[in-house]
């Protein structure tokens, strides 16, 4: 009897063939994914880098709704070009609090991981609202409603708890604080500014939207997008730190 | 009074339970809408439950009509098949994909005149192209399964589906999870995973429908007269089992509330990009690709009038394919954060994937063997044919990207869209317009299509349309990954961004053209496939019942 004919086992047995499926497809994904959770190599560690406050993390959720990583990465890769185009290759450290990740996979625009402070609230404003009018060559659909559609954080609270539950360092204080905290952020000169500091090393604090008299989605998007990439810095950073 | 007209006429287990499901699902569906945070989840909410009282009366209703025996498993002998599900999703394959093809010419000519996006929210770009991937992958791909894997199942082990409500809750239910996401991303509810969009209840929907799917499959691979379970059954097998398994590793999440449409992944950064590639990359791998490959086992064979080329090779592809497939997903993540050894091995395995690609296409090809001349008479064979020609050039050019330094010019290029659109139009819709073309007259019992003719058209017009997009995009993003890195003689980056994006406008013209002969190929196939229905030429005989082994 060769090996061949006990391939019949499989052929007369749907169970024993939905078993030996099941084996076959898990091995691959065990060994590449476990480790990944608990070799320390996987994430390096990185100090400064900080949970998103709430305002970041509202515009960070317009631009998943969006859908802006159809067409812009977040992952610098450590090429020549890439570097000089938009800075430090990026690091695992700088996304370990997304959820999900939007390292993207194609850049019909161009990477966004580190367009933090790069151009200024009112370019962003305005390229949102019509980007010709700002980069006459460009293909991206404009987002006009985004500066007169107010932002909707009722709930911002339960936003902070879900990932504090998955492990994402928000302590009772910035969950307690969530709504306020996204006022004071939107708020040039606000008064709590130095207690969302000290929750929030480096937020920046002001009216991203060029509207001080409300709140509204492109605050939340423009203040996302005014932290990508600045969490660490790059003087600091010791790239051996972590060889072992 | 003992003698009623009517016999008496239990409900059946499943009409019961199903409508009892159903009741409470509208209830809470209710309750959900009432509270929820956002208008569009409402929205979703009112769908669910307007869907969930339509089943209760269908199935209410189809009591009432039944009669009270149960239908026979076999008449006078032979197997009494239960096709009416797969009719339904042959005509949902059908509409899905022209729906998907034209939000795909839509997206494409929105990257040449972006205009087009018209300042709308739920028209722009962003959310219009999930629109597309889902609406070719699961909705077209999906009912093609469907419909051939519930067609293929029954006639090769020779038995009556199983289940009496299930297979039309499966198929039903899967087309209402389409609704369902499609809607969602143009109100903008997504979760951002590619190819996973939708959000934690849509795929809670799914989970149920999908493990109702393979339990309908193995259900009537029990049921089977046939010794063998056929190599098709395996991929399909494969394709359900590990589609499952994919879907629950990758949608893990925990919702915002049961009042929100948001939810957020249990994975983060770099751990959560090898999960959504590990599923990324099976899902084309497994969805995309094997149970594709179970058409080709099972209606090259019946359309050629041939056996399989080498049973032994199909056991070989089998084994091979599923085993390395799960192993490519970090190819998606060359140079990134990932890990290098992961990226080292998901390039490894994507090398080492080629050989049971290849052996594959040389089984399907090979099995044409003496039968060479019907591609010369029958565009439908010569459509499947060419399908696995697709299919050995994608499964070549793939593992060619996944090596990293071709990688590093490739990635984030259109040169990926034009892999991706090799093997979706040539492989995947070109697998699934064979199978359609088959099973639409053995389904309707017609001798034949209305037109053979109209078959060549739409080959040769598509074909067309597939040259000028995959030639297009391979341009376009060679190009645009050169100008990325090209430097000037001092030492400076040639190119600006937007200097890149300018130079691709003509590709993305052509790019449009190409989709748009596609999708009137389609169009052709439709009206086909409506006449050869509507034909009142008298019905072939019985259907041929020998299986394919």
């Amino acid at each position: 009897m060769s090996l061949w004919t006990r391939h019949a086992i499989f052929e007369k047995n749907s169970i024993v063939l939905l078993i030996g499926v099941l084996i076959v497809i898990s091995i691959g994904g065990i060994v590449e994914i476990a480790p990944l959770f608990y070799l320390k190599s996987t994430i390096e560690k990185v100090g400064s880098v900080r949970p998103y406050t709430p305002l970041e993390l509202a515009g960070r959720n317009i631009y998943v709704r969006e859908g802006c990583y159809n067409c812009h990465s977040q992952m610098i890769r450590p090429l020549r070009d890439e570097i000089e185009r938009y800075g430090h290759y990026s690091l695992a450290a700088e996304s370990m609090y997304d959820r999900p990740f939007q390292w993207g996979s194609k850049r019909t625009g161009p990477d966004l991981a580190r367009v933090g402070g790069k151009y200024s609230d009112d370019w962003h404003r305005a390229h949102l609202i019509a980007p010709r009018a700002v980069v006459p060559g460009s293909i991206m659909p404009g987002y006009p409603w985004l500066a007169t559609t107010e932002l909707n954080f009722e709930e911002i609270a339960q936003d902070l708890k879900v990932q504090a539950a998955l492990g994402v360092p928000y302590s009772d204080e910035m969950i307690a604080n969530a709504k306020a905290d996204v006022r004071t952020q939107a708020t040039t000169d606000a008064a709590e500014a130095d207690a969302l500091a000290k929750r929030y090393p480096n937020a920046q604090v002001r009216d991203f939207d060029g509207d001080p008299s409300r709140i509204t989605e492109a605050d939340a998007l423009i203040a996302y997008l005014q932290m990508l990439g600045t969490q660490v810095d790059f003087k600091l950073y010791d790239n051996k730190a972590n060889i072992r | 009074m003992t003698q009623a007209v009517l016999p008496p006429k239990p409900m059946t287990f499943g009409e019961g339970g199903t409508a009892l499901a159903l009741s409470a699902l509208a209830f809470l569906s209710l309750i959900i809408a009432a509270k929820a945070y956002t208008p569009e989840y409402a929205f979703h909410a009112y769908l669910f439950c307007a869907a969930s009282l339509v089943g209760v009366f269908a199935i209410a209703n189809r009591y009432f009509e039944r009669s009270a025996e149960r239908p026979p498993l076999f008449i006078d002998g032979r197997p009494n098949y239960n096709f009416g599900p797969v009719k339904f999703a042959t005509i949902a394959a059908v509409f899905w994909g022209i729906a998907g093809f034209t939000v795909g010419l839509i997206a494409a000519l929105q990257l040449a005149f972006p205009e087009l996006n018209f300042d709308l929210p739920w028209i722009s770009f962003g959310r219009l192209r999930p629109l597309h991937t889902s609406a070719v992958i699961f909705a077209f791909g999906g009912n093609v399964l469907l419909a051939t894997s519930l067609y293929v199942v029954q006639r090769t082990c020779r038995a009556r589906l199983a289940g009496d409500i299930a297979p039309w809750f499966v198929v039903l239910g899967y087309n209402f999870f389409i609704v369902i996401a499609g809607t969602g991303y143009l109100l903008g509810i997504t979760q951002s995973k590619e190819y996973a969009e939708p959000e934690w209840y849509a795929d809670l929907w799914l989970t149920v429908v999908w493990v109702v799917y393979l339990l309908v499959f193995l259900g009537t691979l029990m049921r089977r007269t046939e010794p063998h379970i056929y190599v098709a059954n395996w991929f399909y097998l494969a394709f359900i089992v590990t589609i499952a398994v994919l879907h629950l590793g990758n949608n893990a999440a925990i919702p915002v509330s049961v009042f929100s449409p948001k939810s957020y992944i249990v994975w983060a950064g770099v751990q959560d990009a090898m999960v959504q590639w590990w599923y990324g990359h099976n899902a084309v791998g497994f969805f995309l690709t094997a149970g594709f490959l179970a058409i080709v086992y099972y209606f090259i064979p019946k359309r050629a009038e041939r056996p399989i080329y080498s049973y032994r090779l199909s056991i070989i592809h089998f084994w091979a394919l599923i085993f390395l497939y799960i192993w490519a997903g970090p190819h998606h993540l060359h140079y990134t954060a990932l890990p290098d050894w992961t990226q080292t091995l998901g390039m490894t395995f994507s090398v080492m994937l080629w050989m049971p690609s290849w052996g594959g296409m040389i089984n399907g090809l090979m099995t044409l063997s003496g039968a060479w001349d019907k591609l010369r008479t029958d565009p439908v064979l010569r459509m499947m044919v060419v399908s696995v020609a697709f299919y050995g050039m994608a499964t070549f050019e793939g593992p060619l990207m996944s090596i990293k330094s071709v990688n590093s010019l490739s990635h984030y290029t259109d040169w990926t869209i034009g892999h991706v659109h090799s093997g979706a139009l040539g492989w995947v819709g070109y697998v699934s317009f064979g199978a359609i073309y088959c099973l639409v007259p053995w389904l309707w019992n017609k001798e034949r299509l209305y037109s053979l003719k109209l078959v060549n058209w739409h080959f040769w017009i598509s074909t067309i349309g597939i040259v000028l997009y995959i030639s297009a995009m391979w341009v376009s993003g060679i190009l645009q990954g050169l100008m990325w890195r090209a430097y000037t003689k001092l030492g400076f980056l040639e190119y600006s961004f937007i200097e890149t994006v300018e130079a691709m406008h003509p590709f993305y013209l052509i790019r449009a053209a190409g989709g748009a002969l596609f999708l009137v190929g389609a169009l052709i196939m439709a009206w086909n496939l409506w006449r050869t229905v509507n034909d009142p030429a008298p019905k072939a005989a019985a259907v041929a019942l020998t299986p394919a082994e």
